[in-house]
């Protein structure tokens, strides 16, 4: 049966742009203070479209022709770069903004987690934020007092149940703002990015729950950059480029088409990249990223057991005591393979202010043919977030050429199976 | 799962089920009143006593101001400052709450770009923890009408009328800058202004029987006029006239600009997550 049907839907935005022909245009007539006082008497009788003679009006879609059906009981997870209109689609699906042009129908009652824990209060405490919070979410009342001692438990607070939450932690915080959400029991459920949080014990636990409301016939969509949580969750995937609906089918096999639009190259210019990216850049931003052979060309192409040879420019916006800087290894699908830490490498150094270029160098790679990207993080020191990261900037291509392992190995062959790092063994029988 | 209840998203909003959908939300109506009352006076010294000094000290400048220096004349079997009172109870009332109300759907641009319900709950819930702290200022007047010796007659119970009166007005303006303000902020400046005009204008300090006959129906096209005069009527014992034609336009004005601010509330709501 159908949940959610969406027909030719589009989501226009309007773009003012100032003219500046128009503007000359007055001072050259000396009459730009008469045209100020006619305009603010036309913003008056028609306050939208006064300015229609000096700002140019620019159509910009963020959505436009989507069309799709999801049945019920489907987990369907939407990808795409950012800006491409995920978020503006689970909008216009969970009411918050109206569309353009189509239309939706949608059988059952939607609950949307856009974000964990909207409209707490820091001055009330841990029970009256669950009621508020349960209320704003749609719950009624008789819902929350039923459902509030399994709330209590599953967000571990209940120590902390008559403490304002300004006072918890944000691991408390959060908890109990996704465990009040967990308890919807909506027919449709629409949440984006929200597992982002808490720590990957608790980020189990709310993917377990998510695991469950769909197990229990209810229909999920879902937003995540995570291509982890995507495969884990959903058993449909629509990947949005541009607006549009670009490929749609299987999870793994549009996770395949999103990741084949990272640009295969041996550089990419990080100072205006935003897919996947996160981290305050308080006293750091990754500018470039490249990939080098040993003799020091420029290489996206490797052979398993080769010397990869990255190298990092960052800028530093003030002087930081040791911190500690990443590489992630990730396949395709998004799962982290191995993190080339400067921690692993007993690499501590005071860095000055300025732009700096770190050369990290992969002795030997050894994981399975195929693709896979690179992502640097960096952290003033272990355990807080990154103050930069991106999950996957860069993507590199590993072949096989017979230089490790046995000439009949056929990696590639189990490479396709999901196995991906290779670790070399002797066998002898005794 | 047939009975399932069918939404269809359109362009449009269908303005029938708004009225049905407000009732579905009412929880969430009770919840945001009873939050603003929680936060209202947190980590205050004095707490709720604050309902209570700002229009008590109000009242007092504007007896020395008014009912000495200026020497006004006294409405009713009353005193300056019951007199004063009488009327700094409803302008409070409305003045608090236009203020809170008219800058609620800013000051909750959060909840409102992430989560979908009736908007119009957001400019309705501060009018609750106001009429709590209305509650109390009329403890306070009913003391001081007793210190100086007001009868209390049967008109008091005209009193939520004038009450509900000045509610359709300060809605009724709420609403309407809400709704603007969600767009254009200027009127987050509008606002503590119209206040503070409002508090002269209005027969607050003074009686309205003051103002000259020929001028009386067009004072009243401020709508608090016949509020205010409702609540001396009501409160201030005999020897008042209400005066008719004047409480009629300040009526039918206040009705239709809640009507007005109802349906331009509900034209713009549909844009509010995308200009906040």
């Amino acid at each position: 049966m159908t949940a959610i049907k969406v027909e030719n839907v589009g989501k226009c935005y309007v773009i003012d742009h100032q003219k500046q022909q128009s503007r000359y245009h007055y001072e050259t007539l000396g009459g730009a203070v008469a045209n100020c006082g006619k305009r603010a008497f036309n913003y008056l009788r028609h306050p939208i479209s006064s300015f229609n003679n000096t700002i140019v009006h620019e159509d910009f879609w963020a959505l436009k022709d989507i069309n799709f059906e999801i049945n019920q009981g489907d987990r369907v997870g939407i990808i795409g770069r950012n800006g491409a209109g995920k978020s503006t689609l689970l909008k216009i699906l969970s009411r918050i903004t109206t569309p353009t042009t189509g239309q939706i129908r949608i059988k059952g009652r939607v609950s949307s987690l856009l974000e964990v824990g909207t409209g707490f209060h820091p001055e009330l405490t841990g029970r009256e934020n669950i009621f508020l919070n349960g209320a704003i979410l749609g719950m009624k009342r008789q819902e929350i007092k039923a459902k509030f001692d399994e709330i209590v438990a599953f967000a571990e607070v209940e120590k902390f149940l008559d403490t304002p939450v300004k006072h918890y932690s944000s691991g408390m915080y959060v908890r109990l703002a996704f465990a009040v959400a967990a308890h919807l029991e909506p027919e449709i459920l629409i949440v984006d990015e929200v597992l982002a949080v808490g720590d990957a014990q608790f980020q189990k636990k709310c993917l377990g729950k998510m695991d469950e409301a769909s197990h229990d016939g209810r229909t999920v969509l879902f937003v995540s950059h995570s291509m982890g949580s995507i495969v884990a969750l959903c058993n449909a995937a629509l990947f949005l480029q541009n607006g549009s609906i670009s490929f749609a089918g299987n999870v793994n096999e549009t996770i395949l088409k999103y990741n084949q639009d990272i640009q295969e190259s041996e550089n990419q210019d990080l100072s205006d990249f935003k897919l996947g990216r996160r981290g305050h850049q308080s006293f750091a931003k990754f500018l470039h990223i490249s990939t080098w052979d040993i003799y020091g060309n420029p290489q996206a192409v490797f052979a398993m057991g080769d010397s990869v040879v990255i190298k990092l420019r960052c800028e530093f916006f003030s002087y930081i005591s040791k911190p500690i800087i990443g590489v992630m290894l990730r396949s395709l699908t998004g799962i982290l393979i191995h993190d080339f830490r400067s921690s692993f490498d007993g690499f501590f150094m005071n860095i000055e202010a300025g732009v700096h270029e770190f050369e990290i160098t992969v002795s030997s790679i050894k994981v399975y043919p195929g693709n896979y990207t690179l992502g640097p993080w960096i952290q003033s020191q272990v355990g807080v977030s990154s103050d930069d990261y991106i999950s996957s900037a860069i993507k590199i291509s590993i072949v096989d050429h017979r230089k490790v392992g046995y000439l009949g190995s056929q990696f590639e062959v189990i490479s396709k199976e999901g196995s991906e790092v290779y670790i070399p063994c002797s066998w002898r029988l005794q | 799962m047939n009975d399932q209840k069918e939404t269809i998203i359109t362009p449009n909003k269908t303005l029938g089920g708004a009225g049905r959908e407000f009732w579905e939300y009412k929880d969430l109506l009770y919840f945001l009143a009873w939050r603003d009352f929680k936060v209202r006076y947190k980590q205050t010294v004095i707490g709720v006593a604050w309902a209570v000094i700002k229009p008590l000290l109000t009242m007092v400048v504007f007896t020395i101001v008014f009912g000495r220096l200026a020497k006004l004349p006294v409405e009713g079997q009353s005193a300056y400052p019951v007199m004063v009172f009488a009327a700094m109870l409803p302008w409070y009332f409305f003045s608090s709450s236009l203020q809170e109300s008219s800058l609620s759907i800013v000051n909750n641009a959060q909840m409102i770009s992430k989560i979908y319900f009736p908007r119009i709950i957001i400019p309705i819930a501060p009018f609750f923890v106001n009429l709590i702290d209305f509650a109390i200022s009329f403890v306070i007047l009913l003391a001081l009408m007793a210190c100086y010796q007001t009868p209390l007659t049967l008109k008091i119970v005209y009193l939520p009328l004038f009450l509900i009166l000045s509610v359709v007005t300060a809605l009724g303006v709420s609403l309407w800058i809400a709704a603007l303000n969600a767009q254009y902020r200027d009127f987050r400046y509008i606002v503590p202004f119209i206040i503070q005009i409002g508090l002269y204008v209005s027969p607050i300090g003074f009686s309205s029987t003051i103002i000259p006959e020929q001028w009386r129906l067009l004072y009243n096209l401020n709508p608090m006029v016949g509020v205010i005069d409702g609540f001396r009527w009501c409160l201030l014992g005999e020897g008042i006239n209400l005066y008719m034609p004047g409480l009629i336009v300040s009526i039918t004005l206040s009705i239709l600009l809640l009507i007005s601010g109802i349906a331009f509330f509900n034209q713009r709501e549909r844009k509010f997550a995308d200009v906040l």
